[in-house]
């Protein structure tokens, strides 16, 4: 092994145990809920119960005077206290702020919060506070909100619309006159979220005499300091955002900015340390967590082998009452918006739309989801309508791997890719033509059964190209990533990440690199969140981003510290780097390896023996790497052309289902999935999250909706109807696994955070669909509940049947 | 506001306290024995992030008063591990199969799993579906924690493992 | 989520549960195993000013039998008469009810009392009770009476107990001759409400239908008596046409509800499959001679 580069990998993509696992099964995890203060005060919420309405009156005596109660706030003092919350889009006459002003916009809209001792004080005040109404126009379906008679959701921006454009790419129109076939389809995926068990919730504390907001929260969110700081029209260094605060789940949505204002304003404003932790019902409501709530239509054009040449997709999304981060979600598509397939040109309309509904937040894929699941569902039609085997139609229409890097009419690059193989490996692990045995079997039982297939990308990295492309006013093309590693006097090694972990096993990724390339025991590396204000830049970890992003900085830090030991190493020994050997920390003479320096040397002479440091060397042995996204740094073209994410895995789901003909049941009896990510720098790690993405799948295609009624009220907004699918839902679930490494990272891997999730719905819904085929029915709307398909079934009933 | 003086075991030792009635017992636990493992995801019941044993048996805490408690023995996360330092086989296995991510529904997982395995030491995968059936994960798709729990059945139901291992009776 | 202030009393005897519930001016909710009570008062749902603690009630604990019926007291706790070895034998239709309430945790604190008073349309204990004929003991400061299990339910979430009475304990005749049950569910998920439930118990004689209870829950107010089906049917071998009528006439003769769950014409359809699906379990199990 030379002094470079190393040949295969001691650590990575070993079974190794994630370092994380240790504190959490003894209980010593430390979730916001668990971080007190002395003289803590807690708040509790007084919310809309309209889904647009003047505020005319808010009268609060009643509730200051009841015994523990310090302070009830509402949105007059906040708007003039505040900058209004951050939003993605360019919306200069859309203000949100985090207590509704003047007007609230939806049902469970914070209109003001109650301090006091005790949450339970504070919720027994919230009930005096009394607040008048007149109720608006409201307006529920994004549709009727499109129509220019819509009562508008802001009546400054006059319409309901918050962004849309038509994007063309390529000859579409030709393509589309060219093609013997058409198709044309409507696809919908109703509004849900990966709602996490833990509910999102923040501690603020205000110091006068040090001029420092300390923050605790539950939070996965890029920029979420100097976002907060400036709502609170504080300095960037006032505010101290502690990134060691375990977050239970987030999955995209843990972005409490409106929550942590409230927070942080009442800190300063009572000066002492102030709890907001959501309840499951203010989470549900008001919490500002949907995900995506689109309506897909779609054209396809294609051959007569199916093989699609173009495709018109119009994305409506309906974000609810306010605009956060949520409508870029339309943007982030468009870097895999062909899927894994070669379709030459497209057009894309992305519209967000507002109506009086709780507001959208980021979830897991940004979009790519919901837009894979409308892709897949055009490709089943077409199989169905040319009557073509669906695995041969897709062997078709995908990406070949002697085809990349693949560039795709919208502008990105895929770096690497062997769908075809990965395709081969999980039909031949699932047995597929023994799922059609078992299927047809079942049918000559009289039962619907059904075998499902999905294809689809994983963008990872996290280049998030769709805000200046979505916004040209914000020309952001940074996207970096820094680590920062110490080994100390002791000779101990110390890694510093920059942001928060929500299960991602970030301590565990770090550790590994860091003892990948140091040739030292991953379980000596130490691995800490620094808090703002010692935090080196970091986007935190969406987009899939951190395997490749924090994977690839402290392999750079790393890379940095072994290039000053061996340095350290060859002067004391008398000779040149490049004739020195590197391992396990020692450096040795090539020619006569017995002549080395022990780490426990080569430390020392860092950290106390200037007289043996190289000259002009800096003492110590610290190393910092701060990179910008592979592919990233430019922004979109005038026809939008951009290169979004920089990696693309990919995922090839089979699943077999069998639904009653009368209940609407559908239960997953096997659940197979190939995947591949380059290298995985812990297996296990990526293997949980892929299950766990598989079931926010099965919930998204199956159970889970925020149901609103025409009254803009949530019918779902507890655990009791919003349903989380359990361990009997989530059937057992086989991974394969390949790699095709990425050209781009520091060890060929790629991201996986967004993983299942991705293609677990399009799969979920092709078995269903496969299950309906016989009896000439078809679906393509999430969640395919029993009301749905029983509603669904029952229009084949034959009158008064019933069996 | 009524006032209640209660006494009940906490894993193993014997604790006082004056509660409110309103007091659920999993905020008792959390807040006023700091006793933080034990997690509130829902406090109505469903998700079974707040799962403690009374008297032996997983129970939902967020769905009790620590008023009702008094008298009773309760074992929280804290108090699974055989000693300070350690981990019981059940965790060490969790650990093991990466049965978790975020952590956060882990505890209540560990003491169902926990009740399961004294009353059923050979699951089968049915079983330990059925048994953690009430407690929602939104990381792990369920898969690794399967697996976790049945590498534990089989750990502790090898003829020679130390006795401070095997399940109490 | 946390409850409106209550005061707190937990008495030791019926009869101290009586003289508290009997107290004027007192706004109280009984709490058994609170599995479905604490939820509401998490929710501010209800908001009573004394919360009546019964767990404490020994004389509520257990079961028993009582000349040919099987008793079971209103605080037994739904994993006791679960693994109760008397209920087991003697009441197979309310031990298969039990298994589908709710999870194992939930059952280690709910009661079968409780379940019974909370009249949930769905509630498997109370579908059980309804086709078993049950008899529901109540008690107040004032009087002790029966009452019977048909009379008990009258809409969702209110029973015909007066505000000031406890229900104490239930009754369930055990039935003899080669008896078969059957309980069919459908709910969302393996443990939540079911959209449309039946329990079915029968007797057959040389394989003639002799007795049959068809009960359904979940689809209307209450839990129902398919009397129309159980008259079809007697004397009847349960061949596969009668049970497709026995499905028509759940289907047709019921009343439904419509939620975001299930629409009413979809409760029907699914209560008209689990009508027939759980006569032919009950069938099939008394063919095999459970005796």
């Amino acid at each position: 092994m030379t002094a470079d580069a190393p040949t295969g990998f001691r650590y990575i993509g070993r079974r190794r145990r994630p370092k994380e696992d240790r504190r959490f099964v003894v209980g010593a995890g430390r979730y916001v809920a668990d971080v007190t203060l002395p003289g803590m005060l807690h708040v509790a919420l007084v919310t809309s119960p309209h889904p647009a309405a003047r505020i005319s009156r808010i009268d609060a005596t009643a509730a200051l005077k009841f015994p523990g109660v310090r302070a009830v706030v509402a949105g007059d003092e906040l708007a003039q206290a505040t900058e209004p919350v951050f939003t993605g889009l360019d919306l200069p006459k859309m203000k949100r702020y985090p207590l509704a002003h003047r007007v609230v916009r939806y049902v469970g809209e914070w209109v003001a919060v109650v301090v006091a001792d005790t949450r339970a004080v504070a919720e027994d005040a919230a009930e005096l506070v009394e607040i008048e109404y007149e109720p608006l126009p409201h307006v529920i379906d994004p549709e009727v909100a499109m129509r220019p008679d819509a009562p508008p959701v802001h009546a400054d921006h006059g319409d309901n619309i918050f962004y849309r454009r038509r994007f063309v790419w390529g000859p579409v129109d030709a393509d589309f006159a060219a093609a013997p076939h058409k198709m044309a389809y409507r696809a919908r995926w109703h509004r849900s979220a990966t709602v996490p068990i833990e509910t999102f919730g923040v501690v603020a504390r205000w110091s006068p005499a040090t001029q420092l907001l300390d923050v605790w929260a539950s939070i996965q969110m890029p920029k979420y300091p100097d976002n907060l700081a400036r709502a609170l029209r504080l300095p960037g260094s006032a505010v101290r955002v502690h990134f060691d605060v375990d977050v239970g789940g987030s999955y995209g949505v843990k972005r409490g900015l409106k929550h942590s204002i409230v927070a942080g304003y009442l800190a300063r404003k009572l000066g002492a340390p102030v709890r907001l932790l959501e309840d499951r019902l203010d989470n549900m409501r008001g919490g500002d967590a949907h995900g995506p709530d689109r309506i897909f239509d779609v054209e396809m054009a294609f051959g007569d082998d199916g093989v699609v040449r173009a495709m018109k997709m119009r994305a409506i999304d309906d974000v609810g009452a306010y605009a956060g981060r949520a409508p870029l979600q339309l943007g982030k598509p468009i870097g895999a918006i062909v899927g894994p397939y070669r379709i030459k040109s497209v057009a894309y309309e992305p519209i967000s739309v507002s109506t009086n509904k709780t507001p959208e937040e980021a979830v897991r894929g940004f979009g790519q989801a919901p837009t894979n699941f409308a892709i897949e569902t055009g490709i089943d039609l077409i199989a169905q309508q040319l009557g073509l085997d669906r695995v041969e139609l897709r062997r078709r229409n995908l990406i070949r791997k002697d085809e990349f890097p693949y560039t795709i009419p919208s502008g990105s690059s895929y770096d690497s890719g062997d769908y075809h193989a990965v395709l081969d490996k999980v039909l031949a692990a699932a047995d597929w033509a023994g799922l059609l045995r078992r299927r047809d079997a079942a049918r000559a039982a009289g039962q619907l059964a059904g075998v499902g297939l999905s294809c689809c990308l994983e963008p990872s990295g996290g280049n998030a190209a769709f805000e200046p492309l979505l916004n040209p006013k914000n020309e952001t093309t940074t996207w970096m990533e820094a680590c920062q590693i110490k080994i100390d006097l002791t000779g101990a090694i110390v890694a510093v990440m920059n942001t928060s972990s929500s299960g991602q096993g970030h301590e565990t990724l770090v550790s590994t690199v860091v003892g990948e390339i140091l040739g030292r025991d991953p379980d000596t590396v130490r691995v800490v969140h620094a808090d703002s204000l010692g935090a080196l830049p970091s986007n935190s970890p969406v987009g899939s981003r951190m395997a490749i992003m924090l994977g690839g900085a402290a392999a750079g830090a790393a890379r940095k510290l072994r290039a000053q030991l061996i340095a350290i190493g060859a002067h004391n020994l008398g000779v040149a780097p490049e004739n020195c050997l590197y391992a396990d920390g020692a450096v040795a003479l090539a020619a006569d390896p017995a002549k080395n320096a022990s780490w426990a040397q080569l430390v020392e002479i860092a950290h106390r023996k200037y007289h043996l440091l190289p000259p002009g060397m800096e003492p110590g042995l610290q190393a910092t790497h701060v990179w910008e996204v592979p592919t990233g740094g430019a922004l979109p073209a005038a026809d939008g052309r951009v290169q979004m994410y920089p990696c693309y895995a990919f995922e090839a789901h089979v699943v077999y289902a069998e639904v009653d003909r009368v209940t609407g049941q559908t239960a997953l009896r096997a659940y197979f999935v190939g995947h591949d990510c380059g290298v995985m720098i812990n297996p296990d790690i990526v293997h949980g999250m892929t299950y766990g993405g598989i079931a926010h799948g099965i919930g998204a295609a199956l159970y889970e909706r925020f149901h609103y009624d025409e009254n803009g009220q949530l019918l779902s907004g507890s655990f009791m109807d919003y349903l989380i699918p359990s361990s009997h839902e989530v059937p057992n679930l086989t991974i394969v696994d390949h790699c095709t490494p990425s050209p781009l990272t520091t060890f060929g891997q790629k991201g996986s955070g967004e993983a299942g999730y991705l293609g677990a719905p399009a799969a979920i819904a092709s078995a269903v669909n496969d299950a309906l085929a016989p009896l000439g029915l078809h679906t393509a709307t999430l969640p395919m509940t029993i009301a749905a398909l029983g509603d669904l079934l029952a229009t084949k009933d034959r009158a008064g049947a019933a069996s | 506001m009524s006032q209640h003086e209660i006494t009940l075991t906490v894993n193993g030792e014997t604790r006082a306290a004056r509660v409110p009635a309103r007091l659920t017992l999993v905020d008792f636990l959390r807040e006023m024995l700091n006793l933080t493992g034990t997690h509130t995801g829902c406090e109505h019941g469903v998700c079974g992030a707040c799962t403690v044993l009374l008297d032996g048996q997983p129970v939902r805490s967020c769905l009790m008063f620590a008023v009702q408690a008094a008298g009773c023995e309760v074992v929280t996360i804290e108090g699974l591990a055989p000693d300070a330092a350690g981990m019981s086989v059940l965790q060490d296995s969790f650990c093991e199969e990466h049965a978790l991510q975020c952590g956060f529904c882990t505890p209540g997982m560990l003491l169902a799993a926990h009740a399961l395995l004294q009353r059923n030491p050979a699951p089968t995968e049915e079983d330990i579906r059925e048994a953690i059936g009430g407690n929602l994960c939104r990381c792990t798709g369920y898969k690794q924690i399967v697996d976790a729990i049945a590498l534990a059945a089989r750990r502790l139901s090898v003829a020679n493992a130390p006795a401070a291992d095997r399940p109490q009776p | 989520m946390k409850p409106v202030d209550f005061d707190y009393e937990r008495p030791r005897s019926v009869a101290e549960v009586c003289r508290l519930l009997g107290q004027t001016g007192r706004e109280a909710r009984l709490l058994a195993g609170g599995q479905t009570l604490v939820p509401l008062l998490a929710m501010r749902l209800a908001r009573p000013a004394v919360i009546i603690d019964i767990n404490g009630v020994d004389e509520l604990q257990g079961t028993g039998t009582e000349n040919s019926s099987v008793l079971i007291h209103a605080c037994t706790r739904q994993s006791r008469a679960l693994a109760d070895p008397i209920v087991r034998a003697r009441l197979p239709l309310l031990a298969k009810a039990l298994s589908f309430v709710g999870h194992a945790q939930t059952r280690n604190r709910g009661t079968v009392g409780g379940s019974l008073a909370n009249a949930d349309p769905s509630a498997e204990i109370g579908l059980a009770a309804l086709a078993l004929d049950a008899e529901v003991e109540a008690r107040s400061a004032r009087a002790g009476r029966r009452i019977p299990i048909r009379d008990f339910f009258v809409s969702p979430m209110v029973t015909a107990l007066a505000p000031d009475e406890c229900l104490t304990s239930v009754r369930f005749p055990v039935a003899h001759g080669v008896i078969g049950t059957g309980f069919q569910e459908v709910s969302i998920r393996r443990s939540d409400f079911a959209l449309a439930a039946v329990a079915v118990q029968l007797v057959l004689e040389r394989g003639v239908c002799c007795r049959l209870a068809v009960s359904l829950g979940g689809a209307g107010a209450t839990p129902v008596r398919l009397t129309a089906v159980e008259q079809k049917l007697l004397d009847t071998k349960l061949g596969d046409a009668e049970l497709a009528e026995a499905g028509r006439l759940a289907h047709d003769g019921i009343d439904a509800v419509s939620d975001i769950h299930a629409s009413a014409a979809h409760r029907r359809r699914i209560a008209g499959a689990l009508t027939a699906r759980a006569i032919a379990e009950a069938r099939n199990e008394a063919l095999v001679g459970r005796a």
